[in-house]
């Protein structure tokens, strides 16, 4: 059997600097600004030469997409262009594969797509870039100019089916406006809070002649991020720091975005404030660390609950007091004092009030709070947290996170999951599914660095893994990227494996197969009955279908594990394959089930620390 | 509950309306009245809404109104120091004996009679929505057909100007 070599892969590594990192540092001040340091140059050429001469000035190395009618124009001078187009199997594959891309390496992610089901099938990883804030750029195709608005063949209208999914989207009516309209959709995707734009191009506008010039000037009049906090806000944070007796810096997903991970640990290690992640940012704080308490919310630790519920002040950076965090909004930290802190002042207040707020970009509030901070201890002020800590440690103590072995006999799905972790290591980077594997996969591996956790956190969208690991492996070659799928994900977009296969991204894939839609059959072991209503997909029982045929089929090397005596060696084989992807078909139990947990619509005082073990926080402690 | 005039200045462009009314149903607002037109500057429109709102929930629609990438500028007017109008187009029945009556409340809200048939008035009026709402009332016995209101639109009293400042590269 003949494989692609990856050595394609080396070519990626090229142009590493794209819009993305050269606009991050600009000020916004000034309304129009030209972007790039590309000398300027004209050429006669269609709209869509135009459109590949734009990607290729903004330094995009990489895009996923599938052609079609409307934007067959578009593919002839990809054809020649020193991009690399990764031919998908499904849209919504490009779509992930461009979020993973963007997720594993901070640089915009394309995808494109023709007009109607094309465009309609990136509506998914659109959304979900958008309510994790992913800078991606979707480009499709659309019908030509005369034709909209007739129900032509294969027309839909994207732009407005993602009006409320994109941070801004374009419906691109001349084609001289190419140029602009790809530097302004890049600007917006990466600057600020990321999120995705979405660039509609009719037909007849790539086939029209005009003149390709570069660099554009950027025309964005009302687009103004706040990048630099008030210093008076920040005075007041740190005045607050200086004196809370139980505070918790809560991190979220802008503090990964920002690159603020390094000062995030001096300001934690200056102020000895203990520090949740949320489960966008595994990996913004090392969780070897010792004032690291966990991840908050749900599924959170015991520790990172009571400690954000117990608080006197919460110090959010970049987290938006998501309801999978707060649980019941009205009893989430009652006495806390709330200094909010994001690059997108609508977060602030929008769930929980914030008592200080604080609009910026991470890097530069956590810069401007290590200096202000630095001044209060300099004139003594500091406060005492032995106490907290005490009660803190007491909780890690008697509340770790682990599982218990399977009573049947069965595979562990959370050993299989921590094996993976240890074995692979922390500079691996893994990317979950949505569901009781991503959960597992949040818990039981050990992040240390950024950049090395992808998930679908907001939208929680199944079938994520495979093509934001491929998009990632895309991105970073040479590290090893491990998808932790379930089996009900991994059916949803495992084709991508063929894209892989053919295209030499030796993604690694452990399949946590416990034969069931698990996450909603332990709702249903919870709170309904035990009544499994269509949550068994039949891979155990009938193994259908059989997923080390299947991956075979797609051109990877399929391996099963069962027994906890061969998961090592499992993932070791697997390890040790790095021409082709590999798909491993862990067969685990049914029953395990995500512990802590805060169920839906419940306070975080309720959290069980198993099913029927509230925790005993000692109250006379507070 | 209360009412809340915003203006918002957006860029005269295709589609923007719809981002921002949109943004409103999506977000839970209702929209009581809304009005667009240009300004002294072609590339800026005004968009005037009046919503019924509580201060906080508000906030927020406003900052997220302000993440529109169109959208350059949002004040919200104080009806204290604001003028604010809407034009009411409304066709009467006005047959020769009731004629007389309904052009004396016609003349009292002074407002205009801007065509006439045989049964019919219709009558122009601008004002407060109190004042529209009184001369409907008043209208109302005579028997009305057939009428059109406009959304609201609002300015500030004094010399000073929204569409003066830095969002705004032209003005």
């Amino acid at each position: 059997m003949t494989r692609p070599t990856p050595e394609t892969l080396a070519n990626t590594a090229r142009r590493a600097r794209t819009a993305a990192e050269s606009a991050s540092d600009v000020d916004h001040a000034a309304a129009t600004s030209a972007v790039g340091a590309v000398r300027p140059a004209q050429a006669q050429v269609s709209g869509a030469g135009s459109l590949v001469r734009s990607l290729e000035a903004l330094g995009v190395d990489v895009v996923f997409g599938i052609p079609g009618g409307a934007i067959l124009p578009a593919y002839d001078p990809l054809y020649d262009s020193t991009v690399r187009h990764i031919l998908v199997r499904h849209e919504q594959g490009a779509g992930h594969a461009a979020t993973g891309y963007a997720q594993a390496t901070g640089r915009v992610g394309v995808c494109i797509a023709t007009s109607g089901p094309g465009a309609t099938n990136l509506v998914t990883p659109i959304a979900d870039a958008y309510m994790d804030s992913v800078p991606l750029v979707a480009i499709t195709g659309q019908v030509a100019r005369p034709s909209i608005g007739t129900d032509a063949f294969q027309e839909a209208d994207i732009q407005g089916i993602t009006l409320p999914i994109t941070k801004h989207n374009f419906l691109v009516q001349e084609a001289s406006e190419i140029p602009r309209v790809l530097a302004e959709a890049f600007h917006l995707a990466s600057t600020g809070r990321p999120g995705p734009v979405l660039v509609d191009i009719p037909k007849d506008v790539l086939q029209a002649p005009t003149t390709f010039a570069w660099p554009p000037t950027l025309d964005l009049p009302g687009y103004r991020p706040t990048l630099h906090p008030h210093g008076k806000q920040i005075r007041e944070a740190a005045r607050l720091m200086s004196n809370a007796r139980r505070p918790v810096l809560y991190v979220g997903g802008g503090v990964l975005k920002a690159g603020a991970t390094e000062g995030l640990r001096r300001l934690a290690e200056l102020t000895g404030i203990p520090v949740v992640t949320t489960l966008m940012a595994l990996g913004a704080f090392p969780d070897s660390h010792r004032q690291h308490l966990g991840m908050p919310g749900m599924h959170g630790t015991v520790a990172a609950v009571y400690g954000l519920q117990k608080a006197d002040l919460i110090v959010a950076l970049g987290a938006r007091f998501d309801d999978r965090v707060t649980g019941k909004l009205d009893s989430f930290a009652p006495d806390a004092t709330v200094v909010h802190a994001d690059i997108d002042p609508a977060e602030i207040g929008k769930n929980r009030h914030a008592d200080v707020p604080i609009v910026g970009d991470a890097r530069h509030v956590i810069d401007e709070l290590l200096a202000a901070v630095t001044v209060e201890r300099a004139a003594g002020r500091t406060t005492d947290l032995v106490d907290w800590w005490a009660q803190l440690d007491d909780l890690r103590e008697r509340y770790p996170l682990g599982y218990e072995e399977p009573s049947d006999g069965t595979l562990s799905p959370q050993y299989v999951i921590k094996r993976l972790g240890e074995i692979a290591g922390p500079d691996a980077i893994y990317v979950a599914g949505v569901g009781q594997h991503q959960m597992w996969a949040s818990q039981f591996i050990s992040y240390e660095k950024p950049q090395t956790w992808l998930n679908s956190g907001g939208l929680g969208t199944m079938g994520y893994a495979v093509p934001a690991a491929m998009g990632a492996k895309v991105g970073r070659p040479d590290t090893v990227v491990w998808a932790v799928d379930g089996d009900g994900c991994f059916q949803m977009t495992n084709q991508e494996l063929a894209t892989c296969a053919l295209e030499g991204i030796p993604v690694k894939i452990a399949v946590i197969n416990n034969g069931n839609l698990g996450m909603v059959r332990q709702w249903q072991t919870l709170f309904y009955n035990e009544r499994y209503s269509n949550t068994e997909l039949g891979t155990h029982k009938h193994r259908i279908p059989d997923f080390v045929k299947l991956a075979e089929a797609l051109g990877c090397v399929g391996l099963r594990c069962e027994t906890a005596e061969d998961v090592d060696r499992t993932i070791e084989a697997a390890m040790s394959i790095n021409d082709a992807p590999v798909v491993i078909d862990f067969v685990v139990g049914k029953d395990a089930m995500v512990w802590p947990m805060v169920a839906a619509g419940t306070s975080n005082d309720e959290i069980m620390f198993a099913r029927g073990v509230r925790p005993a926080f000692d109250e006379d402690d507070i | 509950m209360t009412m809340h005039t915003l203006s918002v200045l957006v860029e005269n462009k295709p589609g923007v309306l719809a981002r921002v009314s949109g943004l409103f149903s999506r977000r839970g607002f209702n929209i009581d009245s809304l009005a667009v037109g240009e300004t002294e500057n072609p590339d800026v429109s005004r968009i005037t809404i009046v919503v019924n709102a509580e201060s906080s929930p508000l906030e927020q629609v406003t900052k997220q109104l302000n993440k529109l990438v169109n959208v350059l500028k949002i004040v919200e007017l104080d009806p204290s120091i604001s003028v604010a109008r809407e034009l009411l187009l409304v066709k009467v029945r006005a047959d020769r004996t009731a004629r007389a009556q309904v052009l004396e409340t016609v003349n009292l809200f002074r407002a205009r009679v801007v065509d006439v048939a045989a049964d019919t008035l219709t009558i122009e009026a601008t004002g407060t929505p109190d004042k529209l709402d009184a001369l409907l009332r008043d209208l109302e016995p005579f028997g009305i057909k057939e009428m059109v209101q406009s959304g609201l639109v609002a300015i500030g009293r004094g010399s000073r100007a929204i569409t003066a400042g830095p969002a705004l590269r032209a003005a």
